[in-house]
């Protein structure tokens, strides 16, 4: 990657070989091109979520009376997601530096355990979803879409679904938008961690899931987003393969953040101010 | 042009850092679960908490404080700039489809 190995001012972002005749062009915002395009790509996605967040606020303030299904077991499942997304920026960040001091083993390491907070909180998300979906918090379009098992529930989130749609619509929505921006964060730091030899893990847990998911669970066919995620690695690994350095990890935690970033709004706005005072 | 490896000796602010985002967490939590305060002011006060979060994590976390000024302003002010407008087109259409029971359409919870 020339980007990455042309040497720059460090005060101004300018090349080092500055004033020789049209050698290079001075870096946009004095950083790799590479980092730019990432924050481009972040502040367009902080759009999408900022076009979900908006509709689910312009929903919580004009929907009278807003659901609160929330009891105290769920808000402490998202509670702990949220430290695991926390946790993982930290760990992002050591392994960011692990990277520049040119230690692979612990830039890998610290990689590992950013993706297993990350798989970690999409467990627990799963299991809320599936949960949630159990007590009768379900949209029409799921029965059909996804071959979701109706469930016979008569409780409050059924009645929730029945009357008030824009909740479902808007927690499964906003929630399942974050969490396949989660798992493209996992498969991308497996293969910026592991390279190709991560693609055979990704295939074992993605039959693995596909067999194991039953055909009634609203995960058994987006489940297969880890294997369109498998084939885009695969072509991006072999059609380009390369071994990623310190600025590659640094673009991934960049991604990563934001992730965690999205949460922190997420969080409060869905979770907190839904809360069933008991 | 910032380069992270220079920052490697100040990791520990790191640790400070997540452990004001874990801080800022249980207060949400608290203040969210015990319903401290009405609807529409604990709206308000989850979103600063929440903008404080995310700022930390820009800052830090994404490095954007170690950039240079003119990366920081155009990536905040234009983010910002989107959201307002956004503000703009959603809002007083809301108002407009459906005005709000009593000026206030946070449901009081029980």
């Amino acid at each position: 990657m020339a980007e990455a190995t042309i040497e720059h001012d460090a005060v101004h972002g300018l090349p080092a070989s500055h004033g020789a005749h049209g050698e290079y062009e001075a870096p946009l915002f004095g950083a790799y091109s590479k980092k730019v395009g990432m924050w481009l790509f972040l502040a367009s996605d902080s759009l999408t979520f900022g076009a979900l967040l908006f509709a689910f606020s312009y929903n919580r303030i004009y929907t009278n009376p807003w659901p609160t299904p929330f009891h105290a077991e769920s808000i402490a499942n998202a509670t702990i997601m949220t430290a695991c997304l926390l946790s993982s920026s930290l760990t992002m960040v050591l392994g960011v530096f692990a990277a520049q001091r040119h230690d692979r083993a612990w830039t890998r390491n610290w990689l590992l355990a950013t993706m297993v907070f990350g798989t970690a909180f999409i467990v627990l998300h799963g299991m809320e979803w599936s949960k949630l979906i159990g007590e009768g918090l379900v949209l029409p379009g799921f029965v059909s879409l996804l071959g979701v098992t109706a469930p016979s529930a008569t409780g409050e989130l059924a009645e929730i679904s029945k009357n008030v749609p824009q909740f479902p619509q808007a927690f499964f929505g906003l929630t399942a938008m974050h969490m396949l921006h989660v798992t493209i964060g996992v498969i991308y730091l497996g293969v910026v961690a592991f390279r190709k030899w991560f693609l055979p893990a990704l295939a074992v847990i993605w039959i693995a899931a596909a067999f194991l998911i039953p055909s009634g669970n609203v995960f058994h066919y987006p489940v297969h987003a880890l294997g369109m995620g498998l084939l885009l690695a695969a072509v991006i690994l072999f059609l380009k393969p390369k071994d990623y350095d310190a600025h590659d990890v640094e673009v991934c935690g960049l991604y990563w953040h934001f992730v965690d970033l999205v949460w922190m709004f997420i969080f409060p706005l869905v979770y907190l101010m839904s809360t069933k005072v008991s | 042009m910032h380069d992270v490896a220079k920052h490697d000796d100040a990791k520990g602010q790191y640790f400070w850092v997540w452990g004001a985002l874990l801080v800022l967490t249980a207060i949400e939590v608290v203040l969210g679960y015990k319903q401290v305060f009405s609807p529409v002011r604990m709206l308000e006060v989850l979103l600063l908490l929440s903008v404080i979060k995310s700022a930390l994590i820009i800052g830090y976390f994404m490095h954007l404080k170690f950039e240079i000024a003119l990366m920081r302003w155009v990536l905040v002010l234009s983010v910002v700039a989107c959201f307002v407008i956004m503000y703009f087109f959603f809002f007083p259409d809301a108002d407009r489809v459906q005005p709000p029971p009593n000026g206030v359409g946070i449901q009081q919870t029980s």
